[in-house]
């Protein structure tokens, strides 16, 4: 290993100077220049290795997974898969070719093999996605088909439903004939494509995702500034006070830090429920009726007083290693040139403390985008964020592109600021305690 | 931090002002995790102090929320109390079984993040490490990106993990690993890593990398140079690095929920069922029983911290 490891060694007991050539070399007659490259390339292939399982297994089981949900938001072939023929048809006829005998006759075709193989409520949903109301107008097809539709085709599948020989949905239809789209990116920023496949806005009832991405920056940001109004003067007070009884008082700030995100949840809704302990309070300090009791919980007011508590310990650490390290003269300084306490702190110790302050605000503000369990249990209807969105259309509508989507444009905004982040603070200035 | 002795009076009465309004913030952090411990001993189904638990009257009080815990789930919850109710109580309980499953998978996630972490930390920290800015990046990515996002890819990955190999042109067959042990393992473990990578890498800038060369020096191979110099040294942020990672997992629900199979029902997971349908000072209890552990872990790494701090020579805060 000493050998081996350390190119010293060699250098300094055997490099008894220059020989014929003028090039220095080690004991074993290699030319100095070579060895040490070659060192110090093993060394950092050694230090490479050490790594390599950890990258491996992130890769796998994070990396990978989150490529996967990607190819998902573009890539949708619940169509395409199961109504091959007309897929076929959309695929030789270009846009704007008026549906022909052939490409009834491939709608017949395939809709009778979709109702047999029972996929036919699949591609219902996938065109139900982008035309909403259709998706039992191909199950009711379906159970007429399978029986077997007789020619001429585009009467009999008239017949079924005027709807058939909607210009929008053939239009649909030919967007979903290719698997990978990216109109549940256009959805995701309430956005469609109209009967020429042109992007237009979509009908104002349909509009929610923008609103909720502007409500997820909104409250993120509100959350971000309760968490510094409340965090500021803690920190201030835990870095000047004595070592000994700042201690102890940083232990009131980790004691949440490490205490159950469920459990710190719970317990607000515990404290703010109508029948709950603040509102008693309040009612027996005669603030307000037992009548006009304050709806706190399941509205916005509770998922900003929940996360500000939860994300308070992630403002106050990184202020409160800044201010540690502020030297107190200067303060005294400005004072005895004459400034007011007011302008000392603000002309001389603030600007001081902005390096915490902008890593807290930024971590902070990161991890409230994405937050999900707290507005979910104390959100109500107005206090969700895009995340419980995301969830949502995982576990109830169960349109998973859309959920990915969704989560491919949150991920992009939290990468832009992890990035800033790692400029600014630089990661390995992240502590924990 | 005591006022200087020039301090006008509008300063002094700021001052208060300041040290009342920093008591009432330290109040806001620590208020709600404690007033769950008294009402989860509340004999009735509320959750707000009785009049009977402000007058202190023992009535007031009771255990029934914990018993509980024991009792929700099992099959004869009424039998006497002897050691076939106990037996019932283990294999049965709802909760117990949550906390059985929560441990398993706590631990073995501990172990995959713990092992893995600190080799790749030991490889981060050398100052010759190859594109060490862009590879830590990675792997504290997931602690950044939020944990529904992580959650949608994994729900994907681990119903069908042989899937991304079809983008190699390859189509092998293979199970899945949503709903088994194994999944939910492996998933804590990628969640818990940054944990462990942060505190160790943290641990180890106060390493002295000339002890290694002395220890080589002196004849010892990587292997001993490791067990008795290194290890030694950094173990104490290696301990917190695996807390870290323990709690995470201990308290991870939204994983779970997107990969977990009915098997898999951890104690987070059973407390989030509890508090969307409906919610019963159980939950209380439960909560209680968490917060005493995470004073616990907390105490813990508080002694570590100290120890580690002392052991690298560096003055305690």
């Amino acid at each position: 290993m000493a050998k081996a490891l350390d190119p010293h060694a060699a250098i300094v007991t055997e490099a008894a100077g220059p020989d014929e050539g003028g090039t220095l070399r080690t004991a074993d007659g290699r030319p100095l220049k070579q060895a040490l490259v070659r060192s110090s390339r093993r060394a950092r292939r050694r230090a490479f290795l050490l790594v390599l399982p950890l990258l491996l297994f992130i890769l796998i089981t994070f990396v990978v997974p989150i490529g996967q949900m990607l190819q998902r938001s573009v890539k949708n072939d619940g169509f395409s898969a199961n109504m091959p023929s007309l897929s076929a048809w959309f695929h030789e006829n270009p846009r704007g070719t008026e549906p022909d005998d052939a490409a009834w006759a491939a709608l017949a075709e395939d809709l009778q093999a979709a109702a047999k193989a029972r996929t036919i409520g699949v591609v219902g949903t996938r065109i139900n996605y982008d035309m909403p109301g259709t998706r039992s107008l191909f199950t009711s097809a379906g159970r007429k088909a399978r029986s077997g539709v007789e020619p001429p085709y585009k009467e009999a599948i008239l017949e079924m439903d005027q709807k058939w020989g909607d210009p929008k949905l053939w239009s649909v239809m030919r967007e979903a004939s290719s698997p990978y789209t990216s109109n549940f990116y256009l959805a995701a920023v309430d956005r469609t494509r109209d009967e020429q496949g042109d992007i237009v806005s979509a009908p104002a009832q349909q509009q929610i995702y923008v609103k909720l991405f502007m409500r997820t920056f909104w409250l993120s940001l509100v959350i971000t500034f309760m968490t510094f109004l409340l965090g500021f003067p803690i920190a201030h007070l835990l870095a000047t006070l004595p070592m000994r009884r700042s201690n102890l008082l940083m232990i009131l700030v980790l004691l949440p830090f490490w205490t159950s995100l469920l459990v710190r949840t719970t317990a607000w809704m515990v404290l703010l429920q109508q029948q709950g302990v603040v509102n008693d309070v309040l009612v027996w300090l005669g603030v307000i009726g037992n009548n006009q009791r304050l709806q706190m919980i399941f509205n916005q007011t509770g998922t900003i007083i929940a996360m500000t508590h939860i994300l308070l310990p992630f403002m106050i650490l990184p202020l409160y290693s800044v201010m540690r390290t502020i030297n107190p003269s200067y303060v005294r300084a400005a004072r005895s040139l004459g400034a007011t306490s007011w302008t000392a702190f603000r002309r001389i110790y603030f600007p001081q403390t902005l390096p915490g302050l902008g890593a807290g605000a930024l971590l902070v503000f990161i991890l409230a985008v994405g937050y999900y369990i707290t507005p979910a249990l104390v959100g109500g209807s107005s206090g969700q964020l895009i995340s419980n969105m995301i969830a949502m259309h995982m576990t109830q509508t169960l349109n998973w592109s859309m959920a990915a989507a969704l989560a491919a444009l949150l991920l992009a905004g939290v990468l832009v600021l992890y990035w800033v982040y790692d400029r600014l603070v630089g990661i390995d200035n992240l502590k924990l305690g | 931090m005591a006022l200087p002795t020039y301090a006008s009076p509008l300063e002094k009465i700021w001052h208060y002002a300041y040290l009342v309004i920093c008591a009432a913030i330290f109040f806001f952090l620590i208020a709600p995790i404690v007033v769950v411990i008294p009402l989860s001993f509340n004999a009735e189904p509320y959750f707000t102090f009785t009049d009977k638990m402000l007058s202190f009257d023992p009535d007031g009080y009771s255990l029934r929320w914990y018993d509980s815990l024991l009792t929700f789930g099992m099959a004869r919850p009424d039998a006497p109390r002897d050691l076939s109710w106990w037996a019932d109580a283990w294999h049965n309980a709802k909760w117990v079984n949550a906390a059985k499953s929560s441990i398993i998978i706590g631990v073995f996630s501990t172990l995959i993040a713990t092992v893995l972490g600190t080799l790749a930390a030991l490889g981060l920290s050398r100052p010759e490490m190859p594109w060490r800015r862009a590879i830590m990046a990675i792997l504290i990515s997931p602690m950044i990106v939020p944990i529904i996002i992580t959650a949608t890819g994994m729900f994907f990955f681990y119903s069908n993990p042989c899937e991304p190999l079809s983008w190699l042109g390859l189509n092998p067959e293979c199970g899945r690993l949503a709903g088994t042990y194994l999944g939910v393992i492996l998933a804590h473990a990628t969640l818990g890593i940054p944990f462990v990578i942060i505190t160790v890498t943290a641990t180890l800038i106060g390493f002295d990398q000339s002890l290694n060369r002395a220890a080589a020096s002196l004849g010892a191979n990587p292997r001993t140079t490791f067990f008795r110099i290194t290890m030694p040294l950094i173990l104490p942020g290696v301990i917190s690095g695996a807390l870290f990672a323990f709690v995470t997992s201990f308290d991870e629900v939204v994983a779970v929920l997107f990969i977990a199979g009915p098997d898999q029902q951890t104690i987070p997971r059973q407390m989030w069922n509890g508090i969307r349908e409906q919610i019963s000072p159980a939950i209380l209890a439960v909560a209680t029983l968490l917060v005493i552990f995470s004073i616990a872990l907390l105490t813990t790494v508080e002694l570590l911290r100290r120890r580690s701090e002392r052991l690298r020579g560096l003055t305690p805060r």
